[in-house]
This record gives C-alpha cells, sequence and structure tokens, in this order.
C-alpha cells in the first residue's frame, strides 16, 4: 500500500477504505441505501441542518465535553499524564448520542416517522429512544436475549423513554443477532421506516455517517489540547468494539502523523483461550453486516460467538474504517482482558471519583500501559466513551456481592 | 451451452415453467441432503438451490435461519455441500444446482480454491445474497472459472439500475416479490406480473419469481408471467423434523408434486 498522506478523504464514493467497508448487502436493500446516502451527503453541506444538530448538541447534549487531567490517577501510575474526554458526562452518559442526535435529525428531514436500532450494552438502545422521544418519533429497538437479561436496567429505560424493546433469540442472542434481526425490520418496512446504527459497521454509508457524527469528539479534543496543553497528545487511546467512539476521537488527529493511536479490543478471558471479542487482534478479512472488514469467524466462515464482560464490546467485526487503519498502519490495535478492564475501573473508581463504563475501562487499562511506557512529560489522551452506572449489578455479581 | 441455459432452453421449447426448490443444505438431516436432492428432481425440480448454511443470514426469515442453525450445530460448512453436490452429480448429470448463500463462507474458503471447488463438484451457479452488482469484482475468478453468478432484482430496485442487472443477467434472474426477507407473505400478484413483464422484455436471461410463493395455488399464479418459480421458506419448513430418508422423500412428494403439476396445467 503507498503511503497515505490524507486520511479525510476516506471513504471512497463506494464506501470503500482502501479493501474494506463497501456495500455488501440484498438487492432489496440497495435502494433504501441510495436514498440514505444521497440524503446524508445533501445534509452534511447544509447549513441550517449543521446548525440545528449543532443546537442539539449543545443544548441537549450538553457538549462540549471537558478533557480532564485524572492527576490522581497518573500519579499512581507514576508515568505519563492522563487526560479523559469525558464523553461520559454527555446526556444519556455516553458518546452515544452525538450519533443518534445526527441519524434521528436525517430521518426527521427524511420524513420517516418510525426508527429501529439494535443494541448490545443498551447504551446506542437508550440513546435511539432518547432522541426519538425528543423529536416524536415511533421507536423500535432490538436486542439480544442475553444482553437484555445482563442489561436490565437500560431495557427498563428504553420502555420508560416509549421505545418498543424486543428480545431477539436467534444465534448467540447477543449484539451482532440484534443487528440483523434490525436489518430484517428495515427490509420489511423501508417506506416509514429509518434504521439508526449504533456504530461505524454495516453498509455504506453508515460506517461514514456514523463516523461524521461521532468525530465531534475529536475535533472538540484537538482544539481543547491547543488552548489548554499548547500541543497535541502523544497518543489517543480509547476502546473499540464497533469502534465508534475510536473513530470519533482518532479521526480528527487522522494526518497528525506524531499523534499515535490505539485502540483497545475487548481480549475477554484472554486472545489464547478463544472467549473474546478482538476482531482486530485476532480476527481476518472477511464480509459481516454489509461491509468487509475483519470478523471473528471459523474455517467455514461461520462467524464465531464472542466474550467480553462488557456487552457493548461484544461484535464478531469492527468498523470498516479501523480495519483500513490497521492495514495501513496508522492505529494499533490491541487486547486488553476483563481482568485487565476491571481493576483499571476500580482505580479510575478509587483515584478519581468516576465510575466508567466496562467497555471504556478497556480503554483506561490501555491509558494506564501507555502512561508507564512515556516519559511523565508525555501526555495520553483516553476517551472516557461513557459512564459505569449500567454496569454496577454486572460488576457486584462478577465479584460476589449482593446488591 | 451450460446445464443451466440448456435447462431454460429446454422448458422454453416445451412451454413450460420452471420449478426451483430451495433447500437449506445439511437439514433436516445432514447424511440425507443428497437423497432429498434426487427426491427433489423426482418430484418435478428443474434446477436445485442448495442453501450454503450461513451463522448470520441477514436477508432470511426465520425459517431459512432456522435452518441454518440447524446445520450449522451439526458441523455441515461449505466442504460438505461441495461433497454433497459431488455426490448428487454421480447419478444426475442434467439438473443444475445454484448454490445460494452468503459471501463470507466464500471468502473465507478463497475465491479461487472455491471456484475450483466447485466445478469440480458440478455446480453450475452462485447466488450470493449479500453481494450485489457492485461489489462483485471479487467473484471474476468464480466466473472465469465458469460459475454462473445469479443476480437478484428487487421491486425497490431503481429503473437505471434495473437496466444494469438486465444487461449483466447470467444463467437466471432471481426476481425477489416483495421487499422483505424470505418466507413472509405479502403478494400481489398483479404488481408482480407487470413487473416481471416489464423486465423478461429487457433480460438478457430468463426470469425466476420467488419470496412468498407457498403453494400450488400462489405457484401457479406466478407460472402465467415467468420463467420459473422459485420455493424456498414453505418447503424448508415442511421437511423440517423429518428423520428418515423416506419420511424427507415423501413429504417432498406431497408438497412438490402439487405445484408441479399446478405449474403444468397452466
Amino acid at each position: 500500500m503507498p503511503t497515505i498522506q490524507d486520511f479525510h478523504q476516506w471513504p471512497d464514493p463506494h464506501g470503500r477504505f482502501g479493501d474494506f467497508g463497501g456495500q455488501y448487502v440484498a438487492e432489496t436493500l440497495m435502494a433504501p441505501l441510495a436514498e440514505l446516502t444521497e440524503a446524508y451527503l445533501r445534509l452534511r453541506e447544509d447549513p441550517e441542518f449543521l446548525a440545528e444538530l449543532d443546537r442539539d448538541l449543545t443544548y441537549y447534549v450538553g457538549r462540549p465535553s471537558p478533557i480532564y487531567h485524572a492527576e490522581r490517577l497518573s500519579k499512581h501510575i507514576g508515568g505519563a499524564r492522563i487526560l479523559l474526554k469525558r464523553e461520559d458526562l454527555n446526556h444519556t452518559g455516553a458518546h452515544k448520542i452525538n450519533n443518534t442526535i445526527g441519524q434521528a435529525l436525517v430521518a426527521k428531514r427524511m420524513g420517516k416517522p418510525r426508527v429501529i436500532a439494535e443494541t448490545g450494552a443498551g447504551q446506542h438502545g437508550v440513546a435511539t429512544a432518547t432522541v426519538a422521544a425528543r423529536f416524536g418519533l415511533k421507536c423500535v429497538v432490538y436486542m439480544g436475549a442475553v444482553d437484555i437479561e445482563r442489561q436490565k436496567i437500560n431495557v427498563y429505560r428504553m420502555k420508560l423513554l416509549g421505545a418498543e424493546v424486543v428480545p431477539v433469540t436467534s444465534g448467540s442472542k447477543t449484539l451482532k443477532d440484534a443487528l440483523n434481526e434490525a436489518m430484517r425490520d428495515w427490509v420489511t418496512n423501508v417506506a416509514d421506516t429509518f434504521y439508526i446504527i449504533g456504530t461505524v459497521a454495516g453498509p455504506h454509508p453508515y460506517p461514514m455517517m456514523v463516523r461524521d457524527f461521532n468525530a465531534i469528539v475529536g475535533r472538540e479534543a484537538r482544539v481543547q489540547m491547543l488552548e489548554q496543553y499548547g500541543r497535541l497528545p502523544d497518543v489517543l487511546t480509547a476502546c473499540v468494539g464497533g469502534g465508534s467512539n475510536a473513530i470519533g476521537l482518532f479521526h480528527a488527529f487522522l494526518n497528525d502523523s506524531g499523534v499515535r493511536m490505539v485502540g483497545a479490543e475487548a481480549a475477554g478471558e484472554g486472545i489464547a483461550t478463544g472467549h473474546h471479542a478482538a476482531s482486530l487482534a485476532a480476527g481476518r478479512p472477511g464480509v459481516l453486516h454489509g461491509n468487509r472488514t475483519y470478523v471473528l469467524c471459523d474455517d467455514n466462515g461461520q462467524i464465531t460467538e464472542t466474550h467480553s464482560v462488557s456487552a457493548g464490546l461484544d461484535y464478531p467485526g469492527v468498523g470498516p474504517e479501523h480495519a483500513f487503519l490497521k492495514d495501513a498502519g496508522r492505529a494499533d490495535y490491541v487486547g486488553v482482558t476483563d481482568d485487565e478492564a476491571l481493576e483499571a475501573f476500580h482505580l479510575l473508581a478509587r483515584t478519581e471519583g468516576i465510575l466508567a463504563a466496562l467497555e471504556s475501562s478497556h480503554a483506561v487499562a490501555q491509558a494506564l500501559k501507555l502512561a508507564r511506557e512515556l516519559p511523565k512529560d508525555g501526555i495520553v489522551l483516553c476517551n472516557l466513551s461513557g459512564r459505569g452506572d449500567k454496569d454496577v449489578h454486572t460488576i457486584a455479581a462478577r465479584e460476589g456481592v449482593q446488591v | 451451452m451450460s446445464r443451466i441455459d440448456q435447462r431454460f432452453a429446454a422448458l422454453k421449447a416445451a412451454g413450460r415453467t420452471g420449478l426451483i426448490p430451495f433447500v437449506t443444505a445439511g437439514d433436516p438431516v445432514p447424511e440425507h441432503t443428497v437423497a432429498l436432492m434426487h427426491a427433489l428432481v423426482d418430484a418435478g425440480a428443474d434446477v436445485i438451490e442448495l442453501g450454503v448454511p450461513f451463522s448470520d443470514p441477514m436477508a432470511d426469515g426465520p425459517v431459512i435461519q432456522h435452518a441454518s442453525e440447524r446445520a450449522i450445530a451439526k458441523g455441515v460448512g461449505l466442504p460438505d455441500v461441495l461433497t454433497w453436490a459431488a455426490q448428487f452429480r454421480e447419478r444426475d448429470q442434467s439438473t443444475p444446482i445454484v448454490l445460494m448463500g452468503y459471501l463470507n463462507p466464500v471468502e473465507i474458503r478463497g475465491f479461487q480454491r472455491f471456484a475450483d471447488e466447485a466445478v469440480k463438484a458440478g455446480v453450475d451457479g452462485v447466488l450470493l445474497v449479500d453481494c450485489p452488482l457492485e461489489e462483485a469484482e471479487v467473484l471474476a475468478p468464480l466466473r472465469n472459472a465458469g460459475l454462473q453468478q445469479i443476480l437478484l432484482a428487487a421491486p425497490t430496485t431503481a429503473p437505471e439500475r434495473m437496466a444494469q442487472l438486465c444487461e449483466a443477467a447470467d444463467g437466471f434472474l432471481y426476481y425477489v416479490s416483495f421487499a422483505g426477507i424470505t418466507g413472509a407473505g405479502r403478494l400481489s400478484t398483479q404488481d408482480i406480473a407487470a413487473r416481471v413483464a416489464d423486465i423478461r422484455k429487457h433480460a438478457k436471461a430468463p426470469v425466476a419469481v420467488g419470496f412468498g410463493v407457498k403453494d400450488a395455488q400462489s405457484a401457479k399464479a406466478i407460472s402465467g408471467f415467468a420463467d420459473a418459480v422459485v420455493i424456498g421458506s414453505a418447503l424448508v419448513e415442511r421437511l423440517g423434523g423429518a428423520k428418515t430418508a423416506s419420511e424427507i422423500t415423501a413429504k417432498i412428494d406431497d408438497f412438490l408434486r402439487p405445484i408441479r403439476a399446478a405449474l403444468d396445467a397452466a
């Protein structure tokens, strides 16, 4: 691959990031995807749309989110400074709403009265139910039966927000199956339904559109770094399931060749055990959910069941732009185990008074590793993508505590 | 002339509508798949669509999805499907076999390797649901090896795109008769008739109509204007639970023979 100068030119008009991405969908979806692509390409240049999005991000979501210097955590580690981009402080408690606000506005402009979504941890489902209520749209959320069991509070939150939660009992009963089911709903109800995909996967234009809506994270962070620290960070880190918060942070920095990027994937019980969700670190190129990317599958091409303590990272594929950044050598992707994430969760809680989501705790764990490797004046910028209130029961159960 | 082209030419010459049953390879009983295929032909199948089980069949409804899950649970994979195709060919050299499924199992096998193996096994065409025309470049090794790529057309397909599909159609063009997943029941015969009539005028290959066809009556309604009728979910559902080869054969006879008769009487 030739040296890439401008990482912001991707995807190409076919929705490809180098060898990855594309539109690997059934014929019935080609027309709705073309309709969506056309509408979105028009809206992303439309000053009125962008102004409306900006107003909601400011007054409804609560942007900009601060960059916080985790001093006691940094001191505890004894290495570089660890800065946290506080996406956990957004309305609904995670970065997910950056995207759902954007897509709901697109749905509204396209005249679609019904939105559907898939969800793993429930964060994207809650963020979708929230904006559906905000814009008066009917909302149906597909969620794997296993995830419903481990994320009961988010299920109830969605119901309180007026959404219908549909349990998915096929396959592994987790995020990937919820995505299959949502896609089927969309194929059947395309005329009045907008499918709000929660991550930078799926067929074009989703990886591009979801990235664009989350890229505000990195744009803000880049300005905040220059204003507050007079320099860019040495390294960025974020957790990667589908990869929306990671690409959101990375994107604005992709052309800053001095800034390293490390994605933290869920290594579960360890990559060697096979019980993990590290598609980039341990998978191979394939096709899943409408795009070519790295996938976890067996030699027959069957997608394998994944494991992670965090439902939001429990996904056997990954956004195609991450696959591209990996192969281009622009970003590194490494595994963080369940135990490492939990340890980081506790350490952050005790040193900084922040309960991070289990997903984000993977990024924190990676930030700790990176901080140890860098000198004291170095800077690690970690995307704290969500808050951990939703995970309190999971953590208690794992540690044998009755709540 | 390929087996698929020969079969459609013969149907046309005889003034008959083709019958294309779909079954998921390995379901309900992996060891009886070859017997099942022969039973399909005995009951009047003109082309066999053999489903390659996939873990994430996005475009399929619950019936075919569950058939896939059952087959995968019994360890069925692409190598088995190729083996069964080859075994079927030992006794039947004329009935075309189209493998229907998703791209990932083929990509993981390797496009060239799959192409060589499929041709050797006597497979005639492939219908990869999640590989539309725009992404079909990757299938060049398959086409070069002589496998025909069956394309899908849908009610949602825009006119300009339909023209491209008609131009690129090879073997047959598979028109999915409503915008939805396989096995759901929505079918306005008039709508389909009008669209298919138009497509047949332009397509470089015969047009088969499927999705939602569930019995002799609905098949017969389509036979008036299509070159062939595809029946999938309704058949797969009937076969579910059958244990022996004779049970499978009996169920196929009960289900397909009336459809065959209705098509021939039309």
